[in-house]
């Protein structure tokens, strides 16, 4: 009864979103409100039908009805209910419709915005977002059916379809295979839901400039509406990126957060172009320049986040013939090509219009700065998006499979990451419109000289790697302009307004939290900075097996084999621990407590850590592997991670500068309608 | 007796622990599990998907890098594990292609457009420098009244923020 409703409830959500996106279409071309009105109403029920949905599959997992062959995939007997419930996401089925679920929240949100002053958009932008819903409920609804029933045949398979096929028998396990273990980890409860509101909110900025693009109103005002909306994108695709980075340290155990494997980077792309975009849409709200530029930034992101949903979800990651079998990859690759194409034929529609109503006046301006820095957020996906494909390209020309690992990431994005470094300790000093490289110099020759000094001081303390100094330098240079540019800004109100410096620091940051917003996340970045070239350049390790009292040395560390326990738990699980005493410079500093965790449901083992953790850096201990009988003697593996720490800590400063860039002003336009004449003095 | 050889025991014990005759340390396999490592770290799992040899935990993984050791103590180097490894499982066990044939690709492509980004970007420079006009924009002239340019910079683009209702 209850998988009924729930895929009724789907079909119907698809049925309602061709209609509503085949109304606003109607409505728009013949001029007709009212059918652009139950165009609207239609996007407003996608929602509501979608939640009573993914209600009906919560409830069908937290009940173990394993007859539904999802239920019987992603959850067992013996996981807890909070986990039956984020098996939600856990499978392929399950997370399109949290896909559908998450994007129609967005789009019922966009649709009851205030839309009296750009009418003109809302059908369009109605048009795009149901597509959008539209597309992911058909692969729910033909191929990917969570509601779907187990049966067996006669000859003894199992197959799953809705309703019962002829010469089948109902099918009804006594336990499910359980989540995959290293999904069971609270940073995958909030990992996928952050990367998909961050992938299904990027959609809205889309769809308003593919209205703005339909309707020709190519001004800044579709920015203007989105600027929000792409800032909230934005921080949830960081959230999530930042949050899957902690979740392969904590679960992974390969003593990193980043293997530039291609999943991740999946979700880094649209978050490259979402970043390029952000910039440059600073300058054609400034200045009216790159309009074609940010429209072609708004289609790539769009088409990278279809793009990263297909990457994991079509099965082309494992090879290309998985993808050819796949149901759902060549309907994935389709909507990509279709969506992708129709966006940039109606760009070039409008591509006169789209013309910029200033000139670049200088090469140092911000603006030429700006573009500089698209360039290297761009040439960073072109690296990601190569990387990526290029695997698949050699397996279908020479059926030969090969790894595009962490190496060729690293050579490449490198020196990328470093122009970028440099931008950002570059444009913050530079102005609008005209100016020369003798003013931006004269801006910037203190905390220039400042940065050498550190790196001078670095070399000369026994810091010898090339790319330490440099990056070092660079993050000194950012972190010196960034404090300067608050300093100036509040010292310059200080004495204007005679306030005190904190008040003044507070006021100027809340008088314009997009600009301060923007330079807390800067200080973020240069935190993480920090903390990716310690562990990338610094990280040491070292394995050994030990017997109890045995010890292993790195660095200034000494691990102390104590023990190791096995023992069975109650929620399914066989757990091998270590115990292990951890000494700094020869002093105690605590024990540690590696595992490894097996599931009998998934029959699949997890290796979680012991990890000290200090801002100085981690000593992150893994157990590799025990004596059976006696449990004498143990393997470890062992890593120091210097100033790992500085990655999250920076991830939190970072993702508190987007709150802050997000946070909402008054609007200004109704505090200028309530008192009229103000506006008027001040244009005098 | 019994007695005796406890008391035996218990002096040695003394004796040991007061004076060692060695000290304890991790048992050093030959080769060590570093060098199996520093070679499986450069090597990927030929079945599983984008993990490298050295962190997998599988069965098979194991073995693998049991045969590393095996190579090894033999002594073979790096390269020639390696190759080993290659003419096994195919160019897919390395971390990156090696340079030749399509592969190349992998490592032309990308520096190529980037420069090629770039060369447009510099000729979208120079075109648009060369359009200018001589007189200043308006910015720059308001930041040229001001004794500050900096404080000018900050007071315009706010006040002009405020009556712009650019929120």
């Amino acid at each position: 009864m209850i998988e009924n409703v729930g895929y009724f409830s789907l079909v119907l959500t698809l049925l309602i979103s061709i209609y509503g996106a085949g109304a606003a279409a109607y409505g728009a071309s013949q001029k007709r409100m009212e059918w652009v009105e139950s165009a609207r109403h239609a996007m407003m029920l996608t929602w509501p039908l979608l939640t009573l949905s993914s209600l009906a599959l919560i409830a069908l997992l937290v009940m173990g009805r394993y007859d539904i062959g999802f239920v019987a995939s992603v959850t067992s007997n013996t996981m807890p209910v909070y986990l039956k419930i984020t098996a939600l996401w856990g499978g392929q089925s399950g997370s399109l419709v949290f896909w559908s679920w998450l994007m129609a929240a967005f789009a019922t949100a966009a649709s009851v915005r205030k839309w009296d002053r750009d009418r003109e958009f809302l059908p369009w932008v109605i048009g795009v977002t149901l597509v959008t819903i539209a597309f992911f409920l058909v692969l729910v609804v033909l191929f990917e059916n969570p509601f779907a029933r187990l049966w067996q045949t006669l000859d003894g398979r199992q197959i799953q379809a809705m309703f019962q096929p002829e010469g089948t028998l109902p099918l009804i396990p006594i336990d499910g295979r359980g989540l995959n273990p290293l999904l069971r980890h609270p940073g995958m409860i909030i990992h996928p839901p952050m990367l998909y509101l961050g992938f299904v909110s990027f959609v809205i900025p889309y769809a308003f400039a593919i209205a703005a693009l339909v309707t020709g109103r190519t001004d800044a005002r579709w920015i203007r509406i989105t600027r929000r909306w792409t800032l909230i994108a934005w921080l949830f695709l960081s959230l999530g990126l930042i949050l899957g980075g902690r979740w392969a340290y904590d679960v992974l155990g390969w003593g990193g957060y980043w293997g530039w494997d291609p999943v991740e980077i999946a979700a880094f792309m649209p978050w490259l172009t979402g970043t390029a975009f952000l910039h440059s849409v600073v300058i054609q709200e400034k200045r009216g320049m790159l309009k074609q530029w940010n429209m072609i930034l708004i289609i790539l992101t769009y088409a990278l986040v279809i793009f990263g949903t297909f990457l994991t979800r079509s099965g082309v990651l494992s090879s290309v013939h998985a993808f050819a079998e796949s149901e759902i990859g060549p309907l994935f690759f389709l909507f990509i090509g279709v969506t992708f194409l129709t966006s940039v034929s109606l760009l070039l529609h409008r591509w006169k219009d789209l013309k910029s109503e200033n000139h670049l006046d200088s090469m140092f301006s911000r603006e030429a700065l700006f573009l500089l820095n698209n360039l290297l957020f761009l040439g960073i996906l072109i690296v990601c998006f190569w990387g990526v494909l290029f695997p698949l390209i050699s397996e279908l020309v020479s059926g030969q499979k090969v790894t595009v690992g962490p190496p060729f990431y690293e050579r490449s994005v490198g020196p990328l990451a470093g122009g970028l470094l440099l931008l950002m300790g570059v444009a913050p000093l530079s102005v609008y419109g005209r100016t020369s490289w003798k003013r931006l110099g004269w801006s910037m020759w203190k905390p220039a000289v400042l940065a050498l000094l550190l790196v001078v001081v670095l070399f000369l303390t026994g810091t010898t790697s090339i790319a330490a100094l440099i990056g070092y330098g660079l993050v000194a240079l950012v972190a010196l302009v960034t404090i300067y540019e608050f300093w100036r800004g509040a010292l310059a109100r200080h004495r204007r307004h005679d306030e005190n410096l904190l008040l003044s620091l507070w006021r100027l940051a809340g008088r314009n939290r997009r600009r301060y917003g923007g330079y807390i996340i800067h200080i973020g970045v240069i935190l993480m900075a920090l903390g990716i070239l310690g562990i990338e350049l610094f990280q040491t390790e070292t394995q050994g097996t030990l017997a109890r009292g045995e010890q292993i040395t790195l660095g200034r560390y000494t691990m102390i084999y104590d023990s190791l326990a096995i023992w069975d738990t109650a929620d399914g699980r066989n757990m091998a621990r270590a115990v292990v005493d951890v000494y700094k410079d020869g002093k105690p500093v605590g024990q540690l407590y590696p595992r490894r965790d097996y599931y009998y449901d998934a029959q699949q083992s997890v290796t979680l850590p012991g990890v000290r953790s200090t801002l100085e850096d981690d000593f992150y201990v893994i157990l590799v592997g025990w004596e059976p009988i006696g449990a004498q003697g143990a393997t470890f593996k062992v890593y120091h991670n210097p100033l790992v720490n500085f990655v999250w800590a920076g991830g939190l400063v970072f993702i508190l500068g987007t709150m802050v860039a997000a946070w909402p002003d008054r609007d200004l336009e109704v505090i200028r309608r309530k008192a009229p004449d103000r506006g008027a003095v001040v244009r005098a | 007796m019994r007695i005796k050889l406890s008391l035996g025991i218990l002096l040695l014990n003394i004796i040991f622990s007061i004076f060692p005759l060695y000290r304890i340390e991790a048992q050093e396999p030959t080769p060590s599990d570093d060098e199996v490592n520093a070679i499986a770290k450069q090597l990927y799992c030929p079945v599983c998907e984008n993990i490298p040899l050295d962190v997998c935990p599988t069965q098979a993984c194991e073995q693998w890098r049991g045969t590393i050791r095996e190579k090894l103590a033999l002594g073979w180097d790096e390269a020639q594990i390696k190759e080993y490894f290659v003419a096994q499982y195919g160019d897919r066990v390395l971390a990156t292609p090696p340079a030749r044939g399509l592969n190349w690709l992998v490592y032309v492509l990308p520096p190529v457009v980037i420069l090629a980004g770039a060369v447009v970007l510099f000729r979208f420079f120079r075109s648009w420098s060369a359009k200018i006009d001589v007189e200043e924009p308006a910015l720059e002239i308001q930041r040229e009244l001001s004794h500050d340019p900096y404080v000018a910079r900050l007071e315009e683009e706010l006040r002009r923020r405020d009556q712009s209702g650019d929120v």
